[in-house]
């Protein structure tokens, strides 16, 4: 009554009450596009989108690094509608245009890892703060991706993972501003288990050598679980520094301990000496219980497989990806990473290379940067033509579930990049489980008010 | 379980040798300047890069597109030709085979230039700083050279192929009237103690034998009176500052085969051998060269699975422990003269 005295009508409230219900509630669900400008962390305002690079290019998997950082140049350039565009013409389903992302070019900035938790931490927190990158992508290793997932997490920034190998990064540690589309240690195991059984028996005796750091770990418990299963005994898992170079001192107690089996849990420049070194110690050419004593790298590159040369013909492991399969995805990715760089990709070039695509195209299907709904694009997104077949991003555990290589030392290779043979296609049906085993609770999706 | 035992005592002669022969180096100079040299796991890396440049130089290849041949992505296959050996022939093959030990020849007269310009360009300035001045100069010096190779040769290990005769193991057991494969070690390990031991009684030899030795040993001990003897020390210790830089270089080029080289190799090698020196007495070099091998025979058996299943992780705090108790019971280390680094 005291407003109608003062000269409010009846009607001028009405006409101003549906007004402020028009403006605050209705308009946002007109507008989707942009409705939500401002109000995260880095939202692009100018005509580019920067994308934050943490790759190690010194430390253990500086040669992983190396690759991973041409294969994101590869990315970015074909997002921004240059070169042959890759990936961008095979992807199945694609909202990608060829034109940047969301009509904004793609820039990037790099930081380099070392390989080390803390030093991506502060690289990661560098470009989000001071470079206003929207999204941060890298590898190679399992502790720097747990890290810096969780240092995402809590600046509500889009982590897609590079290369790591490790449970815990979609498992107890999972999160759910991170994405992996690598394969983990578990599937690793499953896949890899079946083909020792029938190449080496089930009357094995296995010694591991396990990088001392989270994939290093869930690697073993996932080769020690494979093994076990298969009847094989564990004679003893000693975990060895990240970086040691000289392995010697572990690898003598291998030759007396009963073992023939040796099980490399090392990636990376570790493996490369490991492997070096276990071969000079004559270990191929041993016989221990009247068996040939054998080594196995559960988890295997390209890159490692150079590095180790000769040392890794015949020897089994296992791969995200490999460059001479035969889909039109792979040949697609390998036709133009060869064309651009005079050498075939890597898998951890690979998997960045498609995490990046998969990440833009995720902004093109929400029609926004606004990290909540690019997350609720990309859970349970199902996606072919990558070079892995069907493709699924798990949405309990943001966990890309696909067909795992197991792969084997070249023994006759034709050229120097044939290192490795694909051995088996183990199906993405063979590698499933169920995403609660390794616990961990993906969080929210709202954005933090760190950023 | 005695095979056990000598293959952990075989791998602790091994670590031993590439610890003892850098404490060496760092124990000849300090012995003879005085100095406190924290560039010299750098000049250790920058022999392991000799050894690197020399295969470069060796394996340079002529490439040409075979356009009747295609790469997986389309490309004419490059055809390599190396041209040493299309040069040299058979000797071209050796040379590539063999070119570890061959590029000793080029470790050597490279760093006696490199370690004489060390100490006349920048160390000859801080004999008579404070050793926490030495320690700095020095440290920046090992920074600037890894830069260097860093910038040159990149950040990535560079693997260094041993001779084909050396790959592979050595069937010791065999040799000591034991059956086949009892115990097996790496014949480049071998050499490589082999090889040490060579150098460390080369130098021990040299130092003792030789008219240039016994003055620098005397200049050790009484630096002013040989001056006052009407004798150059200076330009002396200058030559034993360069042939500490070659022992290191050379014991650099050895071991590449062993670990791929990179740019911090000299930094991981350089607290343990400060520790070795620490250990074995500063400025005594028998001490140097038995603190070395002690340290590596010990740090070997603490990695025997037994021992770490009852003190989990103890190999990587061997040494440190070690060095504690010695230097609690022998504050000079094992072998430490009187005076040495004593107000």
């Amino acid at each position: 009554m005291t407003l109608l005295k003062r000269g409010l009508s009846r009607r001028r409230v009405l006409q101003t009450g549906m007004a402020g219900i028009i403006g605050t509630g209705v308009a946002p669900l007109m507008f989707t596009k942009g409705a939500w400008a401002q109000e995260f962390c880095n939202n692009p305002t100018g005509d580019t989108v920067t994308i934050g690079l943490n790759v190690p290019l010194t430390g253990a998997y500086a040669e992983e690094g190396a690759d991973e950082l041409r294969a994101y140049e590869l990315a970015v350039k074909h997002l921004n509608g240059e070169g042959d565009g890759g990936l961008l013409n095979v992807l199945q389903p694609s909202a990608l245009k060829g034109n940047g992302v969301l009509g904004k070019k793609v820039a990037f900035v790099t930081s380099d890892s070392q390989t080390k938790a803390d030093v991506a931490r502060a690289g990661a927190t560098r470009m989000i703060e001071r470079d206003g990158a929207l999204m941060i992508t890298g590898g190679s290793s399992s502790g720097v991706a747990v890290a810096v997932q969780g240092l995402c997490q809590e600046m509500g920034v889009i982590f897609m993972a590079g290369l790591t190998h490790s449970n815990d990064t979609t498992g107890k540690d999972k999160k759910r501003y991170g994405f992996r589309h690598f394969f983990n240690a578990y599937q690793s195991g499953v896949a890899l288990g079946p083909v020792l059984g029938q190449e080496y028996g089930k009357d094995r005796k296995a010694y591991h050598l396990t990088a001392d750091y989270t994939w290093g770990w869930t690697q073993e418990e996932s080769m020690k679980n494979a093994t076990e299963a298969l009847g094989w005994e564990t004679v003893a898992a000693v975990r060895t520094p990240l970086g040691a170079g000289d392995f010697s001192q572990f690898l003598t107690p291998v030759l007396n301990s009963g073992a023939d089996v040796l099980i490399l849990n090392h990636y990376g420049n570790d493996m490369v000496n490991s492997l070096t070194q276990a071969v000079q110690f004559g270990m191929r050419d041993r016989e221990v219980n009247g068996k040939q004593f054998q080594i196995v790298v559960p988890l295997f590159s390209e890159l490692m497989a150079k590095g180790a040369g000769a040392n890794i013909k015949g020897i089994f492991g296992t791969s995200n990806w490999h460059w001479n399969l035969q889909d039109a995805g792979t040949k697609a990715f390998t036709k133009s990473f060869g064309a651009e760089y005079g050498a075939p990709p890597s898998q951890a070039a690979h998997t960045c290379y498609v995490q990046t695509l998969l990440y833009a195209d995720a902004c093109e299907r929400a029609g926004t940067f606004y990290p909540p709904e690019v997350i609720k694009a990309l859970e349970g997104h199902d996606f072919d033509g990558m070079g892995n077949g069907p493709t699924t991003y798990r949405a309990e555990d943001h966990q890309c579930m696909k067909n795992v290589l197991v792969v084997r030392g070249t023994e006759n290779p034709t050229s120097e990049y044939d290192v490795l043979e694909v051995v088996q296609e183990v199906s993405r049906d063979a590698v499933d489980y169920d995403p609660s085993i390794f616990g961990g609770d993906l969080g929210p999706a709202e954005p933090a008010p760190m950023c | 379980m005695f095979e056990a035992i000598f293959l952990q005592f075989l791998n602790g002669l091994d670590k031993g040798s590439a610890y003892a022969l850098i404490a060496l180096g760092l124990t000849l100079v300090f012995g003879t300047l005085g100095v406190v040299n924290f560039a010299h796991g750098a000049l250790f890396m920058l022999g392991a890069f000799c050894a690197v440049l020399f295969r470069q130089l060796i394996t340079l290849e002529t490439v040409t597109l075979d356009p009747t041949q295609l790469s997986p992505w389309g490309a004419p296959l490059e055809v390599r030709e190396p041209l040493v050996q299309s040069w040299f022939g058979d000797f071209g093959a050796v040379l590539v085979n063999y070119s570890v030990p061959f590029s000793i020849l080029l470790t050597i007269p490279v760093m006696l230039v490199i370690g004489i310009l060390f100490e006349r360009g920048i160390i000859k300035h801080f004999y008579k700083r404070p050793h926490a001045e030495q320690i700095l100069v020095t440290f920046g010096l090992a920074i600037v050279a890894q830069e260097i190779i860093k910038s040159i040769f990149g950040a990535n290990p560079i693997p260094q192929p041993m001779p084909e005769e050396a790959r592979g193991a050595a069937d010791i057991g065999v040799w000591l009237g034991m059956q086949a494969n009892v115990i097996t070690y790496p014949i480049w390990r071998l050499v490589y103690f082999l090889f040490a031991g060579v150098i460390i009684g080369g130098v021990f030899a040299f130092l003792q034998f030789t008219t240039f030795g016994m003055v620098v040993r005397a200049g050790m001990a009484d630096r002013e009176t040989v001056g006052l003897l009407g004798i150059n020390i200076d330009r002396r210790f200058t030559i034993m500052f360069g042939l500490a830089a070659v022992v290191a270089g050379i014991a650099g080029v050895m071991y590449t085969p062993l670990l791929p080289p990179n740019y911090h190799m000299g930094m991981d090698f350089l607290v343990l051998s400060f520790v070795v020196v620490v250990v074995g007495g500063m400025g005594s070099l028998p001490g140097a060269v038995a603190a070395g091998f002690l340290l590596g025979i010990l740090q070997s058996f603490a990695s025997m699975t037994q021992v770490k299943a009852i003190v989990p992780g103890i190999d990587q705090v061997i040494i440190y422990l070690v060095a504690v108790v010695i230097l609690l019971v022998r504050p000079r280390g094992l072998m430490g003269r009187r005076g040495v680094m004593e107000a």
